[in-house]
């Protein structure tokens, strides 16, 4: 008769999971090639509207951005809800556009001066008119390279 | 005999590359920075009185593409579907057919392209209100680029045999001068209704 053997503590083999890092590392590889640093914290919400046509800004360091949208929920109380801009990490009047131009443009490194290429991203929903404003604004702060931030079209 | 090299105890990487990882995904934001790229006109001297724009260029040389507060197209005062936009400047800025209503063909030399005959004073207008959607605006911005893009590419094609933006940078300015973009835009103006 076969005699049933009671195996002497068997144990479960360790896994092996020294591939285990590669495989995050390469995870991790990816994210950083496809994805790019916020540039700043948002404190207007804004859906950027869709075109066809769209250029990639390839230097950043050239790309300086203004934000229109109306304010996050956390700063509804404060701010209302009417459209606002935002310059680097702050609200901002469109008056202040000029005056921030010109100090960023200080800042540039002396060959890249006058290169700046200002993108504006807006709601699609916001009115012509603070755009308008904007634009004379920056019209009048020499800042002529202007870039409207889209996403590309999907159906139309 | 050779000496053992003790194992390094690598388990702690795993945690160290996911502690990386998810500081990436925290820190960064999928979207591509890229948009409709465009350029304002030069400030105008505050001494300089601001010419009408209607009143110096020949009525056949001018587009005028307007937007109202209900974001409504009109093209030449007629509405028209923003879809229909792209074909109708194509139309404008090319005038195939030599249409005494449309731009003005001038045959011209320029260097490295020989004689070209192309619409040389044309300009679209584009005017919107200040209520006009920011989307609405863009898709007509968009339409009118797409229109020079369009046959700036089929320029190319039928002289270098390459798209457009696979030309090197002087045959681009090149086929730039045949189909140099002139979009004016008008400040915009509280029309109204419509």
């Amino acid at each position: 008769m076969a005699k049933i053997r009671r195996s002497e503590k068997r144990e479960m083999p360790a896994l092996n999971t020294s591939s285990l890092p590669d495989i995050i590392f390469m995870l991790l590889f990816f994210f950083m090639t496809v994805t790019s640093m916020k540039e700043v914290t948002y404190k207007v919400s804004f859906q950027v509207p869709q075109a066809t046509e769209l250029t990639k800004l390839e230097k950043k360091s050239l790309v300086r951005y203004i934000y229109v949208g109306t304010p996050r929920e956390e700063f509804r109380k404060q701010y209302g809800q009417e459209t606002r801009i935002q310059l680097d990490d702050a609200f901002a009047e469109v008056a202040d556009i000029g005056l921030y131009v010109q100090r960023e443009n200080e800042e540039m490194a002396e060959n890249e001066r006058g290169l700046m290429t200002i993108s504006i991203k807006a709601d699609a929903e916001t009115r012509m008119g603070i755009i308008g404003e904007i634009k004379q604004n920056l019209r009048n702060a020499n800042a002529l390279r202007i870039n409207y931030a889209a996403v590309q079209r999907t159906n139309f | 005999m050779a000496k053992k090299v003790p194992q390094i105890n690598a388990s702690s990487m795993a945690d160290i590359s996911f502690l990386l990882l998810i500081f990436f995904l925290v820190t960064t934001s999928m979207d591509v920075n890229q948009g409709l790229a465009r350029r304002l006109p030069a400030p105008v001297p505050p001494d300089q009185k601001i010419e009408d724009l209607e009143k110096k260029i020949h009525d056949r040389d001018l587009l005028r593409v307007k937007i109202n507060s209900i974001n409504q197209l009109f093209v030449q005062g007629q509405e028209m579907d923003v879809k229909q936009l792209r074909a109708k400047a194509k139309e404008f800025i090319e005038n195939p057919n030599n249409d005494p209503n449309l731009p003005e063909r001038f045959t011209e030399e320029i260097q490295g392209l020989g004689a070209v005959t192309y619409t040389k004073n044309h300009v679209i207008s584009v005017q919107n209100d200040v209520d006009t959607k920011y989307q609405a605006y863009l898709d007509v911005q968009n339409e009118l680029v797409a229109a020079y893009n369009e046959l700036r590419d089929e320029y190319a094609h039928s002289k270098f045999g390459k798209a457009y933006n696979e030309l090197d940078e002087d045959e681009q300015k090149l086929v730039q001068k045949v189909y140099p973009q002139k979009i004016s835009e008008a400040e915009p103006k509280n029309y109204g209704g419509l």
